[in-house]
């Protein structure tokens, strides 16, 4: 094997190659300019955006092609790097330059305000992140894989601890680099698996070419799923091992916080996708329902907690716990429906999940950008502190809106049309041969339904506890609004959000090719008889949306409306304080604050919190009122664990006794010990 | 040249949405004070009501923002869309196929996302209150009403409304055990999505036990007005969609002028028992704590879970 034998086919490929490259020269120049915040902001974010533009059009205009590989002839000696451009990865870097170019813009505003951190570096660590995050979806090796997920888990906790005085932070990312690397253990274990379980017996290579033509049995595929499940779902947020997303995220600066939900999370459900589906050849139908129970449990648990969140962004980093565990049903469905050979459904379900994907990348990442420049304008991230910034911030609060309608799941948004198909996927089970999975799956349809209804509940809150109401602090009264490369970021998010919405059968005509390499070729198309106006997954007769009628037959209707009433009557307007039932004493302090917000979803789901509340007695002259929500799992779980180890690890602390004769003495024993067995 | 029917139908559809909404309105009103023994001001008094509300000066808060001034239209329109949509008259309606069960409830929830962030929007203690009621009855209504539209999906293969009332109505005539308990938990829903005793009372004005009026409390004139007739359609919404899944007959297939005009006769016959029906419940029943109102819709729910694994018990 050659050293620089790097035959590159295909001018996609080289072309995101060229622009990685691009990327990592904008990274490196950042640290010329270490401390330069103008050139930084103004000029570099701007061209890291101009990356993704390129990255969009390639990988849209490239999905359909079939696959094109190359070696790279960097790495060791001997081990090159494979890559490859499938659908699969063309979809997933799609996603991500959608995403990174919105993000890029936004942080050019972000990061030329003042802070406590070095732009230049930051600039690096970004375009590190994106350049490691496209060589996990383009790797075609274990070996670059793995390189490329520590670096994407390495640049991603240098940014998280940005802001590294304070300790909480660097707590939370000391917590996110520990569960990062367990979950590279096992994703890591699983390439192992996957590598040397042969039907003979013996090793394959390191390369995932290599793996496709394997072939391992029923048990060492399911060893290899369980690991890559837990590997991939720890990456992801899947509970159990959740713990570290919703420290982390909130840590982070908002921009990273965008990138990490929006495009990290997603690393996580390409990596299973892949193994589940490009790399094993046999699916059997309990890995399905293992991954939908797990996800909806996941969902259960994002959406209610994320109702009883003070902290804005951790409460947004619970809602994407929340829609990783959708997206998960969608995965878990589309094994299911596999395993069994019901290809169709096998690809709606496949179409639902990666479109979830894709919307969640687009809203979550708006979310987090609005909570940014809040952030930067208020200095506050308590929810309760907050309000009335619709009048001070009318552009972030407007683009937000969409943001908080889409991830609330109504239409004509994007959230929508991706929780119809997955509800359309679950409408659709019942040609299993087992009867209580038929039985029991469109039941399961329901706690989908709950968890979506809880998230517009959530996302209630969120939205109007800082946007509207009354200014609950003094200091909001000086609230900027967002400069000009942030509301281009936040504009370009919110505009595909509207997009993905209204045009769903385009969108879909993109993901088709999608299935085909992962389910087999005779995967029939989704939604294939449709024109571009009537969404209809499989027949009109079954079900049809039709996103751009809604919304024009709406519009329609409030024009006629509004003119309506204006003509026929008048449109006198009179301004007077608020009504409130005539009471005459208010201030903003008898508003909801979050915590009276999350109350209902305290008292309803109350045995899923751990909670300790302290309540005032009658005769308090200070009366004093608390109440702590905490995850069970730290106590169920994560304590226990550590005390065990920590129990260990004293066991071991006797071993050392800080005395030179005792270590002679060990030396010695095992000398003899060695003796003795050889 | 041929006329097209559909969209003449659904034309129709939309005027009388609009028109006998808050006939029905002042009906079950009318039919409340003969039970209790009053007279009752005659089934046209929401009209008079409405036309009054449109003449008014509004007068708003003062840090009232564009989300709450654009808030009564955008719920208004919903209303009208939904009631478009479902199938009254006839089921060949052209535009049906723009939106499905599911889409249905999408654009109930729109609307009420819309009118709690309204709420939310002057800031007084009332509106929040309102808020966060109204959609907490949100979020436990909502998996109930799906699973009762799952349920009839399952039956008909189809979530498109049109065609769950032709399988129901015009190709076979089967009893559906499963039905009972669909129909049973789709009342429920009903009745604490429209705010209805024993969840809400549409009628009050004591400040702790109001839901939807706390979030309006705000509008006045004509924005108050979109939202009284908003509210009115969408009680009727709700109730043409529960004549379409459950006693879909007399809705024509074709388009014939006879069949239109029995569908006609059937819509109003159903309208008035249904009024009355409606009345008579919550003349007899007394209105629930607020803590008691998720018990109330986790037994919708069950009900509604206990239809659809009766469907494929007993039905697949």
């Amino acid at each position: 094997m050659s050293l620089f034998n790097s035959s590159i086919q295909g001018l996609p490929l080289s072309i995101i190659l060229d622009i990685l490259v691009y990327w990592l020269v904008i990274g490196f120049s950042g640290l010329i300019f270490i401390h330069n915040r103008k050139i930084v902001s103004q000029i570099l974010f701007p061209l890291g955006a101009s990356g993704g533009i390129v990255m969009i059009i390639i990988t849209a205009a490239s999905i359909a092609h079939s696959p094109s590989s190359a070696i790279l002839s960097l790495g060791l000696p001997d081990l090159p790097f494979h890559i490859r451009l499938d659908a699969l990865s063309a979809f997933f870097l799609f996603l991500l330059g959608i995403s990174s170019t919105g993000i890029c813009f936004f942080s050019s505003g972000y990061f030329s305000r003042d802070g406590n951190f070095s732009p230049g570096l930051v600039c690096l660590q970004f375009h590190l992140f994106l350049v490691s995050m496209a060589f996990v979806f383009l790797a075609d090796d274990a070996y670059l894989f793995m390189i490329a997920w520590e670096t994407m888990a390495l640049s991603s906790y240098f940014l998280v601890v940005t802001d590294h005085k304070v300790p909480e932070i660097r707590k939370a990312g000391y917590i996110y680099l520990l569960m990062a690397h367990i979950s590279a253990t096992a994703v890591l274990l699983c390439f192992g698996v996957l590598q040397k379980a042969g039907p003979q017996g013996i090793g394959g290579s390191y390369t995932f070419e290599m793996m496709r033509h394997l072939n391992p049995d029923s048990f060492w595929a399911t060893a290899a799923f369980l690991l890559a499940l837990f590997g991939f779902g720890a990456k992801g947020g899947l509970l159990p091992v959740h713990v570290w997303l919703p420290e982390a995220h909130p840590a982070a600066p908002s921009p990273v916080s965008a990138l990490m939900s929006g495009v990290m999370l997603k690393t996580a459900i390409y990596g299973l996708l892949r193994v589940t589906f490009d790399l094993l050849h046999l699916q059997i139908w309990w890995w399905g329902i293992l991954v939908l129970t797990l996800g909806l449990v996941t969902a259960f648990f994002g959406v209610i907690f994320s109702a009883v969140q003070n902290d804005m962004k951790r409460l947004l980093a619970y809602s994407s716990i929340e829609n990783i565990g959708i997206i998960l049903s969608g995965v878990g469905l589309t094994i299911t429906f596999q395993s069994y050979h019901m290809q169709t459904l096998a690809a709606l379900a496949l179409i639902a999940t990666l479109y979830h994907c894709l919307n969640h990348a687009c809203f979550k990442s708006l979310l987090f950008l609005s909570t940014g420049s809040v952030l930067h304008a208020t200095e506050e991230r308590n929810l309760g502190k907050l309000g009335g910034l619709i009048h001070r911030m009318p552009w972030v609060a407007f683009l937000a809106l969409i943001g908080t309608l889409a991830i609330a799941g109504l239409p004509p948004l994007n959230g929508f049309v991706s929780e119809w198909l997955l509800l359309q996927t679950f409408l659709l089970t019942t040609g299993f041969p087992q009867p209580y999975l038929n039985m029991l799956i469109p039941v399961a349809a329901a706690g989908l339904v709950l968890v979506a209804a809880v998230a517009a509940y959530v996302m209630v809150k969120f939205y109007a506890l800082i946007f509207l109401g009354q200014p609950r602090e003094v200091r909001q009264h000086e609230a900027k609004d967002a400069n000009y490369w942030e509301r281009l970021g936040l504009s370009w998010l919110a505009s595909c959000c509207v997009l993905l919405g209204l045009f769903p059968v385009e969108v879909i005509k993109l993901l088709n090719t999608v299935p085909g390499l992962l389910l087999g070729q005779a995967t029939k198309k989704v939604a294939s008889q449709a024109n571009w106006l009537f969404l209809t997954p499989l027949s009109p007769d079954r079900a049809s949306y039709s996103p751009m009628l809604f919304f024009g037959a709406a519009a329609i209707i409030i024009l006629i409306t509004f003119l309506g009433v204006r003509l026929v009557y008048h449109g006198r307007v009179r301004r007077s304080s608020p009504w409130d039932c005539g009471y005459p004493m208010q201030t903003s302090r008898m508003q909801e604050t979050a915590e009276s917000f999350g109350q209902p979803i305290r008292t309803i789901f109350s045995p899923f919190f751990r909670m300790h509340s302290e309540l005032p007695s009658p005769s308090d002259l200070e009366p004093h009122y608390r109440n702590i929500t905490e995850d069970r799992f730290w106590y169920l779980l994560y304590f226990p664990i550590g005390r065990f180890f920590h129990f260990l690890s004293n066991l071991f602390g006797r071993l050392q006794q800080g005395r030179i004769a005792i270590y002679l003495l060990y030396s010695f024993l095992t000398l003899i010990l060695l003796l003795l067995l050889i | 040249m041929t006329i097209p029917y559909g969209f003449i139908f659904q034309f129709i559809q939309l005027i009388m949405a609009l028109v006998l909404s808050p006939m029905f309105l002042g009906w079950i009103n009318q039919c409340r004070c003969w039970l209790q023994n009053r007279k009752g001001p005659g089934v046209f008094q929401p009209y008079r009501q409405l036309v009054k509300l449109f003449y008014k000066d509004a007068v708003l808060a003062e840090n009232a923002s564009p989300l709450f001034r654009m808030t009564p239209y955008f719920l208004f329109a919903c209303m009208c869309l939904a009631g478009t949509i479902v199938p009254v008259l006839a089921t060949n309606l052209p535009f049906a196929s723009v939106a499905d069960v599911i889409v249905l409830v999408g654009i109930f929830a729109l609307a009420r996302v819309f009118l709690a962030l309204a709420a939310m929007d002057i800031g007084t203690a009332f509106g929040n209150l309102g808020a966060r009621r109204e959609m907490m009855i949100g979020f436990l209504a909502e998996p109930a009403l799906l699973m009762v539209l799952f349920t009839l999906a399952f039956i008909s293969h189809s979530t498109n409304l049109t065609t769950i009332v032709d399988t129901l109505s015009h190709t076979r005539f089967i009893i559906y055990p499963s039905m009972a308990f669909a129909m049973a938990a789709y009342l429920m829903v009903l009745l604490a999505e429209n705010s209805r005793i024993p969840v809400d009372n549409p009628s009050t004005h004591l400040e702790l036990t109001m839901i939807h009026e706390a979030m309006m409390l705000e509008y006045s004139a004509r924005h108050l007005a979109l939202l009284e007739w908003a509210s009115s359609i969408k009680l009727y919404d709700y109730f043409v969609i529960g004549f379409a899944l459950f006693v879909p007959w007399g809705i024509a297939s074709g388009s014939h002028l006879s069949s239109m005009l029995l569908a006609f006769l059937a819509l109003f016959i159903k309208l008035a028992v249904a009024g009355f029906g409606l009345a008579l419940i919550e003349a007899l029943s007394a209105k629930m704590r607020i803590f008691r109102v998720p018990e109330f819709l986790g037994t919708a729910f069950m009900l509604a879970v206990l239809g659809t694994l009766t469907h494929f018990l007993l039905e697949a």
